[in-house]
């Protein structure tokens, strides 16, 4: 700025770093790069009382630099790492992770693993024991890898087994794989925390071997255990092994009940839906009136014809059967004033009979309950339905017509 | 000079040089075996000169140093920068003549050397630097070179010796770590001890010799040349000889990670001068570079205004009284009067002559620019006359376009030289582990930058901005006549805005606040704060400090005015 006349060290590298900044954001890395080369001389100085040091900022800039430079490869970015490795102890296990996510990003898998097998090995006085959690989670990279590595060998050994071979030899590192994979996978997901791809890998394992007990014990920790974080994946891996399982409705409608109250827009409820709607049970169906209108509260599924045709199935259903008409009146009442607007204008109506007449059937079909025959939308279609000569949309119009005045009962 | 030996013949000490470089004394045209080179090393403190030849010093330590003192570091460092501003064509007395004397002085002075009691030690007062007290004797030329010469006489011997002995007691005693002999005792020294010496204040013996000799080079323009690098600052200690070690405290001492604030030098320079008890400094008349009509019209030049309001700019000189001699020739130690900042002071008096011609109210300005533009499109004999916006326009662009390189420069600013530096032996491997890594990174970072890092700093000039009467794109406004906002009035030519608006009605106390005024952007109008950000850029200083200088300027312009209006308590602020 103009006035700061008053120029020292500090302040001048302050500002040097902000260069950096808006160089790194406006992806000039050129510049990035020659603001860096200033920078880096702040190494030299003593941050002790800083809280992010210059040994770090020239790591983190660095590494995005070098990243996406034009003119640098590899070999340096690897060079580049190493040197940072040697500045500060406290974050080397840090350092190495990271290096090693690039090394995995650019497909140096086998890198990858020698740099995680050498991290690993790392021990520094009591340093060690503070960067425990790094360590665990290079540990765990390190299963991952190896999990990879069974997988291949898996895959060799059916192709093998299709073809008639049998191949102890690869069965063997098969299966000396799994043990170190599962050994490491285990640790990590002891701890809280989220582990998708950890513990997708270690159930992965453990079916295979056909151990479906411990698998389900993993599963269930790490949806139900509240000292995990709140994870809606959890709840998808968990109702997708019962499903493989072939377990009962109960339990999977179970498994998914939590999930639709974490994240009602998920693509799993129409499953849930579907399952809702067929149980015996009044709350059941109830609430699968409710998940369907929640799902499709969401921007996300305007367009779903298979969501709509869920609603569209079930709101027929209820109309047809006369009964529990408030269930549709209490679930439209939060929706009617914006509904309409939101599902059933007149462009849309043209839209869904333009791009997808089956959507725009259900779509017509929810709308002339809901709003009754004269609605714009479901007017449109049906007309467009009717001209067309296309039977269901006859149908369609018979039926509005005869439950015509349902929306004046729910709407009231 | 340097040489302060007695002559074998006549015990004189009055050197001359010969053409081949010898010295001869001058009383007994004895000519000595002597010549300048031997006696002009580096280590230049004539006494410890003798004592090194008398081997009486500890010339060797185990590591290749030696013992070295804190004031020689200073006086290297100056010796630097005398050179540094002799290359920029500053005549060699400055270095020679005017500001080793200066130097010698404040040694003296300061009790460091070439006096019979150093300090911190009681030894038996002797008579030779009272002796030479007949600094007054010339006053035409009050050189203080008298003082070096009788200075020295047998007995000084002794006194290295003792001196010498007793700061190697205290260093002995000291567990503070320092390369040289002093340096923990240098910076333990009693704060009432007057003027420590400090990097700063080398600039400041350097202005004061500039100011003394009325070089053409004003404290701003020094301090733009210290930053640009033309004056060894930041890592002259790199050019230290090897054998004297630098580390420890002394990396307190000699290790800056500042830029020279214009205050700090001004300041220090003034107290040095009274230190010194400096005579009145050679007279600044309107002939001089620093005298205000000078000034005014490098920076009107500068500032790409019409020639013609150097008129304005001498009658408000003349009219405040500010051009006489006595107000601008330097007094040290006279408390009354002002401290004239000759630059802050030229660049307020033409911040005046515009608020006098243009009223910079935000509004008037603009209207008279678009009579000017009118009267420019219809015609264009005798010239064109100046339009403001168009020239505000012009200013803006270069101004914003320097100042975004100046932006930059700062940033991209290496503080760091090759010479590695640590505090104790301890973390030396560290230190220069750290360096290389810092090397190698500079290298992988700057191969991926693209452009060359130019290598070579530009050249010093005084002028930042130019403008060229060449360019037919009328971007020069040198030339343009003020026409169109004068007028003519019983013969004379006066503006023809009539009002003025004060910056401030009331001054403040300097001594209790510091300052004469304060500035706060948002109080003044843009046009105002744009010309004060003008000179701020060229001068390298607080915008606040010219608002202060413009402050004491029209409080002496107005001054029977002000006096009335206050009594009825009105402002005359439109």
């Amino acid at each position: 700025s103009s006035y700061e006349h008053k120029l020292n060290f500090r302040k001048s590298k302050e500002a040097c770093l902000s260069y950096i900044q808006d160089a790194l954001l406006q992806k000039q890395w050129k510049r990035a790069a020659e603001f860096l080369t200033c920078y880096v001389e702040s190494l030299e100085k003593d941050y002790s009382r800083e809280h992010i040091g210059p040994s770090e900022m020239i790591w983190r800039i660095g590494t995005e630099i070098l990243w996406h430079h034009s003119q640098s490869s590899m070999k340096e970015f690897n060079c580049f790492m190493e040197q940072m490795k040697t500045l500060g102890v406290k974050r080397y296990l840090k350092v190495c992770l990271e290096h090693v996510f690039h090394l995995l990003c650019n497909g140096q898998i086998d890198e990858a693993y020698q740099n995680l097998s050498l991290a690993e090995s790392w021990r520094f006085g009591e340093q060690t024991a503070i960067q425990d959690k790094e360590m665990k989670l290079i540990e765990a990279y390190r299963g991952l890898l190896d999990y990879c590595s069974w997988s291949k060998q898996k895959n060799i050994l059916l192709e093998h087994s299709e073809d008639g071979f049998s191949d102890l030899a690869v069965e063997q590192e098969m299966h000396g794989y799994f043990r170190k994979a599962a050994v490491n996978l285990k640790e990590i997901i002891k701890i809280p925390g989220v582990w998708d791809v950890f513990v997708k890998c270690y159930v992965d394992l453990l079916e295979f071997y056909g151990d479906h007990n411990e698998a389900r014990q993993v599963l269930n920790e790490y949806a139900y255990n509240s000292k995990f974080p709140a994870n809606p994946n959890a709840h998808v891996y968990l109702y997708q092994f019962l499903k493989r399982q072939g377990e009962s409705k109960k339990s999977l409608i179970s498994a998914l009940k939590i999930l639709h109250d974490i994240v009602p827009s998920h693509e799993l409820m129409i499953d849930f839906n579907t399952m809702l709607q067929k149980s015996k049970k009044r709350k059941k169906r109830r609430l699968g009136l409710e998940v369907i209108f929640a799902a499709l509260d969401y921007a996300g599924w305007k367009d779903n014809a298979k969501a709509w045709s869920c609603l569209a199935r079930q709101v027929k259903q209820i109309v047809t059967s006369e009964k529990h008409l408030d269930w549709i009146k209490q679930e439209w009442n939060s929706r009617k004033d914006w509904w309409p607007a939101f599902h059933f204008s007149r462009y849309l109506a043209k839209r869904n009979w333009q791009e997808n007449k089956s959507l725009s059937y259900e779509k017509a079909l929810v709308a002339g309950i809901l709003l009754g025959k004269d609605c714009k939308y479901f007017k449109y279609v049906s007309h467009q339905g009717c001209k067309a000569q296309l039977k269901r949309f006859r149908m369609l119009k018979k039926f509005v017509n005869r439950h015509n005045l349902v929306y004046l009962r729910i709407s009231g | 000079r340097d040489f302060n030996e007695r002559c074998a013949q006549c015990s004189e000490v009055n050197w001359g040089l010969t053409d081949g470089g010898r010295f001869y004394c001058r009383s007994c045209h004895n000519v000595t075996e002597r010549t300048r080179e031997v006696v002009n090393t580096d280590f230049i403190t004539n006494s410890r000169v003798q004592t090194i030849s008398k081997g009486l010093r500890k010339q060797e330590k185990n590591d290749g140093g030696c013992e070295w003192y804190i004031c020689e570091g200073f006086q290297l460092v100056l010796k630097k920068q005398a050179e540094a501003l002799e290359a920029l064509g500053v005549c060699p007395q400055m270095k020679d003549e005017i500001l080793c004397s200066f130097w010698r002085c404040y040694l003296q002075k300061s009790k460091q050397a070439y006096c019979k009691r150093p300090a911190g030690e009681t030894v038996k007062a002797l008579s030779a630097c009272e002796s030479s007290t007949d600094v007054d004797s010339d006053p035409e030329r009050p050189s203080l070179l008298h003082l070096l010469s009788v200075s020295e006489s047998e007995g000084d011997l002794q006194t290295d010796c003792s001196f010498v002995s007793s700061v190697s007691k205290v260093s002995e005693s000291t567990s503070v770590y320092s390369g040289s002999v002093d340096g923990s005792l240098y910076l333990m020294k009693n704060q009432k001890e007057k003027l420590k010496m400090t990097m700063p204040m080398t600039l400041s013996f350097c202005y004061m010799a500039l100011l003394w000799l009325r070089e053409p080079i004003t404290l701003s323009e020094l301090l733009r040349f210290v930053v640009e690098g033309h004056i060894p600052y930041l890592n002259v200690f790199q050019h230290f000889p090897e054998k004297m070690k630098l580390c420890g405290l002394d990396l307190r001492i000699f290790c800056v990670e500042s830029w020279p604030v214009y205050e700090e030098v001004f300041n220090k320079m003034h107290e040095l001068a009274a230190f010194l008890d400096l005579p009145r400094f050679p007279d600044i008349t309107d002939s001089c570079f620093l005298h205000p009509d000078m000034l005014c019209m490098k920076y009107l030049m500068e500032a790409n205004l019409p020639d013609e309001l150097h008129n304005w700019t001498c009658r408000v000189v003349k009219k405040i009284g500010i051009g006489e001699v006595d107000f601008l020739t330097l007094m040290p130690g006279n408390k009354s009067t002002r401290k004239v900042k000759y630059d802050v002071l030229a660049a307020a008096v033409i911040v005046v002559v515009l608020k006098l011609l243009f009223l910079l109210d935000d509004h008037y300005e603009w209207l008279l620019s678009e009579f000017a533009e009118e009267r420019n499109k219809n015609s264009a004999e005798g010239g064109p006359y100046f339009e403001f916006k168009k020239w505000y326009e012009v200013v803006k662009q270069s101004l914003d376009m320097e100042q975004k390189k100046l932006d930059e420069e700062r940033a991209k600013y290496l503080w760091r030289c090759e010479k590695p530096l640590f505090y104790s032996v301890k973390n030396k491997s560290k230190v220069l582990k750290r360096r290389q890594m810092v090397v190698n990174l500079q290298n992988q970072f700057g191969k991926l930058s693209g452009s060359v890092r130019r290598a070579e700093k530009p050249n010093p000039s005084s002028f930042q901005l130019s403008w060229s009467e060449e360019k037919t794109d009328g971007s020069c406004f040198h030339r343009h006549s003020l026409k169109g906002v004068l007028q003519e009035k019983c013969g004379l030519l006066t503006a023809m805005n009539p009002d003025y608006w004060l910056c401030t009605v009331k001054l403040c106390n300097e001594k209790l606040c510091g300052h004469l005024a304060h500035y706060r952007e948002v109080e003044f109008p843009q046009s105002y704060h744009f010309v004060l950000g003008l000179f701020s850029f060229l001068l390298r200083i607080q915008p606040s400090y010219i608002h202060d200088e413009v402050c004491m300027i029209e409080h002496k312009l107005f001054n029977k005015i002000l006096y009335k209006k206050l009594k009825y308590n009105t402002v005359l602020r439109k």
